[in-house]
């Protein structure tokens, strides 16, 4: 019941834009994935925008730049990133950043996500989104790894709270209280992942109301839906399902905190037709309509 | 803890290779992971540690389908484990994850067993389509290049063409093997296997052959062009930044054509490779 005041629809007008995503209002977009290339340089469906995995082009030549290129001719495109690292001890990769730009400059995207996590340490990688711990000192090295970012990439970052599996003795306070610190410290948006909060708060027996309640609307860039695995002790994010009930009613619930906000549904395994993708996407509408309540 | 301590902690209990029934190793430091009333430190690493090693095996899996077919599956798996442990990630990008499993494997032969200098050739293939696939592309040269024609002109290859000399016809059997891929979602089960068999004699038998290829792409798709051991010479030489009369020499003086048939020839390749846009000014 602590929540329940929250979920009340705000009375005051929605500020859809801010200078986290470029004061932008994108509205819902799609994931651009490989198997949908075709239906969508042959039938041009209407979408607002696709979100691109960034390292997927982050390449010299060949057929994925070409491919971005007839996309770009037609479509708004947003990066979004899976290798900078930001939560890494190490220095931020040179070669990615320089890789990174180009393709900034390229797509022209008005802001710019990556996750908030580590994933390498002495120049070895994991390819995956490690769980930070929550310290003060992973809070400062991060923020400042974000401000470099930021400054070198020119273009607003908001950073993604990821699923998790591990907690960490260390740490010294919660997973929102550190994406606070670090937003604060960076003062960089939120790529708000409802899905991830969900997942996560079921890994780790939280309420994922609390961390909704105490995400600073105004910081939030875009927000991402997606589906997942449930196993018998733990939930996987998987992005292979439609999105379920209990986190299209916390989408709803970060919708009306911080008003119609960048969209984005992530579909990345088992990936159905274009269509059904961007059907299950717009299912986002009607708890923007229902957030756009505007004072008399 | 530091952040960074608490960071290779954690990366070398996670690299650690999985054990029986694709478990975390029991001895893998957990100290600094809390359990919770479901999982315990260990079992929480192992969806990360899992995670890992399956996301990086799919990974070579994808990049090397002809080196698999080579080894077999299972001599493939070991060869995949042990190299993802001596030569973890050091990119940013899965794309080039592969990209030291050549030396790494001179260095350990063992893991090919009898069939070395086939697997060597199939990665130096494999990973040549990798690089051709998206590596970058420059202008063709054109007419307008060609203004200082003569012997002194140094023109360039396509960044994304690799050349590269083998011992074994690989390149019919990675076609193969692509083909064989390609059909594995329509063909039943039984014709799978008798195909599979065919292809696992075909690399039996398969008789060593000194070939020159040019690894390559048009409209975005990686080809595989075998050519004389002259032209793979002139082409080398160019893209090795000799001028057109020098690259010439060094890679024809020995040929045992008459000039004519040589000059037909050259005359021939020129119009071949600007055909396919492998040329490009020197930067």
């Amino acid at each position: 019941m602590a929540h329940a005041l929250a979920r009340a629809p705000r009375i005051f007008k929605q500020v859809p834009a801010n200078r986290f995503n470029g004061f932008t209002e994108y509205g819902i977009g799609v994931g651009l994935r490989i198997p949908h290339y075709r239906h969508i340089l042959e039938k041009k469906p209407v979408v607002s925008w696709f979100e691109i995995i960034s390292e997927n082009y982050m390449v010299d030549g060949g057929r994925p730049l070409a491919i971005l290129d007839q996309i770009l001719e037609q479509y708004r495109v947003v990066q979004h990133g899976v290798s900078m690292y930001f939560g890494s001890a190490e220095p931020l990769n040179r070669d990615h950043l320089r890789r990174l730009k180009a393709l900034v400059k390229r797509t022209k995207t008005p802001w710019l996500t990556d996750h908030l996590c580590w994933g390498s340490v002495d120049g070895t990688y994991s390819h995956d989104l490690l769980p930070m711990p929550y310290t003060f000192e992973a809070a400062k090295v991060t923020a400042r790894k974000v401000r470099e970012a930021r400054s070198y990439l020119e273009v607003p970052i908001a950073v993604e709270n990821v699923s998790s599996y591990a907690e960490f003795h260390e740490s010294e306070m919660t997973e929102w209280e550190f994406l606070n610190e670090v937003v604060d410290r960076a003062d960089c948006g939120i790529l708000l992942d409802v899905n991830n909060i969900y997942v996560s708060s079921r890994n780790h027996s939280f309420d994922p109301y609390d961390y909704l309640n105490s995400v600073p609307p105004e910081r939030v860039a875009q927000i991402h839906i997606a589906g997942h695995s449930k196993f018998q002790k733990y939930i996987l994010d998987t992005h292979d399902h439609p999105v379920i009930d209990p986190v299209w009613k916390l989408y709803d619930h970060a919708i009306r905190r911080v008003g119609p906000t960048a969209t984005l549904l992530e579909w990345d395994d088992r990936i159905p037709s274009f269509n059904e993708v961007h059907a299950e996407a717009h299912k986002a509408e009607k708890y923007i309509a229902a957030s756009e309540m505007v004072a008399p | 803890m530091t952040l960074l301590a608490l960071q290779r902690r954690m990366a070398a209990a996670l690299v650690r290779p999985l054990v029986a029934g694709d478990h975390v190793d029991p001895e893998a430091p957990v100290d600094y992971i809390k359990p919770n009333d479901r999982l315990t430190s260990l079992e929480r690493l192992e969806i990360y540690s899992r995670s890992y090693w399956y996301r990086l095996l799919d990974s070579l899996y994808e990049d090397f389908p002809g080196l698999r077919a080579v080894l077999g599956p299972r001599a493939f798996e070991r060869l995949a484990k042990a190299y993802l442990t001596d030569r973890p990630s050091a990119s940013w990008t899965l794309r080039n994850l592969g990209s030291r499993l050549e030396e790494w494997l001179r260095r350990n032969p063992a893991f090919a067993g009898d069939r070395l200098d086939l697997a060597l050739d199939m990665i130096r293939l494999e990973w040549a389509h990798i690089e051709a696939f998206d590596e970058a592309e420059e202008k063709v040269l054109g007419p307008e290049d060609l203004l200082e024609l003569g012997p002194g002109l140094r023109i360039a290859l396509q960044p994304y063409i690799r050349l590269i000399e083998l011992r074994y016809p690989v390149d019919d059997l990675r076609v193969k093997v692509n083909a064989a891929s390609e059909e594995h979602g329509t063909a039943s089960n039984a014709v799978i296997k008798r195909k599979a068999g065919g292809l696992v004699r075909r690399i039996h038998r398969m008789p060593a052959e000194h070939i020159f290829l040019a690894v390559h792409r048009l409209d975005f798709m990686v080809y595989y062009r075998r050519l004389d051991a002259e032209e793979f010479r002139l082409l080398a030489a160019l893209g090795n930044g000799l001028p057109v009369g020098k690259a010439m020499e060094a890679s024809l003086e020995d040929s045992p054509h008459p000039v004519e048939e040589l000059r037909r020839r050259v005359e021939t390749w020129f119009a071949a490779w600007a055909e396919m846009g492998w040329l490009c000014r020197r930067s």
